[in-house]
């Protein structure tokens, strides 16, 4: 049987999902044996690459390199689906958007520091103005929602989609 | 005595009287329809719109909460546009104040996050409004944080028809309304507040909170409250 092609993505987000993603103990090894695994944190994939029928994004969509990623991630992929609460929700990482994002950054990186001030920009994506859901930037085709999401959704999730079945998550899940 | 009518709920004859509501009727008869912000033994607002029920004869929908049963009367509890509306009312709730749930005193103990989960929103569609609202710390015990206000009003009508105090209002119009207290003052400098807290254990998100608890752990006792509102009389 042909392996089904698998994503992985890390945004705004701390891995708690994709550490919630390796919890799932003794259903990962089922799950590894139908998989690649293509791109993502676990793998050493530098590129998106192209024809993947699965993508799991955790994290919230904050700089123009995660908008720049997801829709990469859009064009490429069958199935998109929003991993936990920061990629459905906009979560942790959009409690900074009722303040403007470069008043944040000095707040941080200059009022607050006694050494090496200054807003970081070499090297690091410039933020956007809001951290917002992937949702509102790219059609997602599933939400798991969770802060993190349960192990046992995650592996229910991956076999029901492994298995041709579109889940039906409703009440299973909650935010938070 | 208030005169015995019929009404019909999901087809079912129930016995109704006079005067009450088409959600008290429901709950007596053992039929369920989701609340936020309806809270017994004080009076009903219609503020969160999730009793929505559809009379048949009546083309928009009603909360059940407010309307009073009248003989005849024909309802649906639940269908799948009823579903679909309670779960936008839902939605609406999650995008117009900053609700993260994952950070929140109530997490786990959230009527919110329960309903959303039991209407099966997974995702919020409408894009979140992202308000800069204020935290009101200077109370010695408790804590309000409009960030996770819904304004479902339960505080302000606990406070005054049980409590009888009446520190809490709403102020403004629209997307701008918020609770208040004694005519927009901080918390601690309400001089009619008694500090007994029933409007913290009747706020049914992390809105009103006690102080000292950290994520997940503020569970409400909003039992006494309606044990309290039922021995008073009054509104049922």
């Amino acid at each position: 049987m042909k392996k089904v092609r698998l994503a992985t993505v890390w945004l705004d987000g701390c891995s708690g999902c994709h550490m919630s993603l390796l919890d799932i103990d003794e259903a990962i090894l089922a799950i590894a044996k139908r998989v690649d695994v293509v791109y993502g944190p676990l793998v050493d994939a530098q590129e998106f690459p192209k024809a993947v029928d699965v993508t799991l994004i955790e994290g919230a969509v904050s700089s123009q390199d995660d908008l720049e990623k997801v829709h990469t991630i859009r064009r490429w992929s069958k199935l998109v689906v929003a991993l936990g609460d920061c990629a459905v929700t906009g979560n942790v990482p959009s409690m900074r958007n009722s303040h403007p994002a470069r008043k944040m950054l000095e707040c941080i990186y200059v009022d607050r520091v006694q050494a090496n001030r200054g807003v970081p920009a070499d090297g690091v994506p410039a933020l956007l103005r809001h951290a917002v859901p992937v949702h509102e930037v790219i059609k997602v085709d599933l939400h798991i929602p969770g802060c993190p999401p349960a192990p046992a959704s995650i592996a229910w999730v991956l076999g029901e989609l492994l298995d041709g079945r579109m889940p039906e998550l409703a009440s299973k899940v909650k935010f938070g | 005595m208030p005169e015995n009518i019929s009404i019909r709920i999901d087809g079912e004859y129930v016995p109704a009287q006079e005067g009450q509501t088409i959600l008290e009727v429901a709950r007596a008869g053992g039929k369920y329809i989701p609340t936020l912000c309806y809270l017994a033994g004080t009076s009903s607002v219609g503020a969160c719109r999730l009793c929505i029920v559809e009379v048949s004869g009546v083309g928009r929908l009603l909360p059940a909460c407010t309307t009073p049963v009248q003989d005849g009367m024909s309802v649906t509890t639940n269908s799948e546009k009823l579903k679909q509306y309670r779960k936008i009312a839902v939605e609406f709730l999650f995008s117009e104040r900053n609700h993260v749930c994952a950070v929140c005193v109530s997490n786990n103990h959230c009527e919110l996050q329960a309903m959303a989960q039991k209407l099966g929103v997974t995702s919020v569609r409408y894009p979140y409004a992202y308000p800069k609202l204020g935290v009101d710390v200077s109370h010695p015990r408790y804590v309000l944080d409009h960030n996770r206000c819904i304004l479902c009003t339960r505080c302000v009508r606990v406070c005054t028809e049980v409590e009888g105090a009446h520190v809490w209002d709403v102020s403004s119009r629209g997307i701008r309304s918020m609770i208040i207290c004694d005519m927009n003052r901080p918390w601690a400098q309400a001089s009619s507040c008694t500090n007994c807290g029933k409007c913290v254990q009747v706020c049914p998100t992390g809105a009103l909170a006690e102080k000292g608890f950290a994520v997940d752990e503020m569970v409400k006792k909003d039992h006494n409250m309606t044990r309290l509102a039922a021995r008073r009389g009054g509104h049922s």
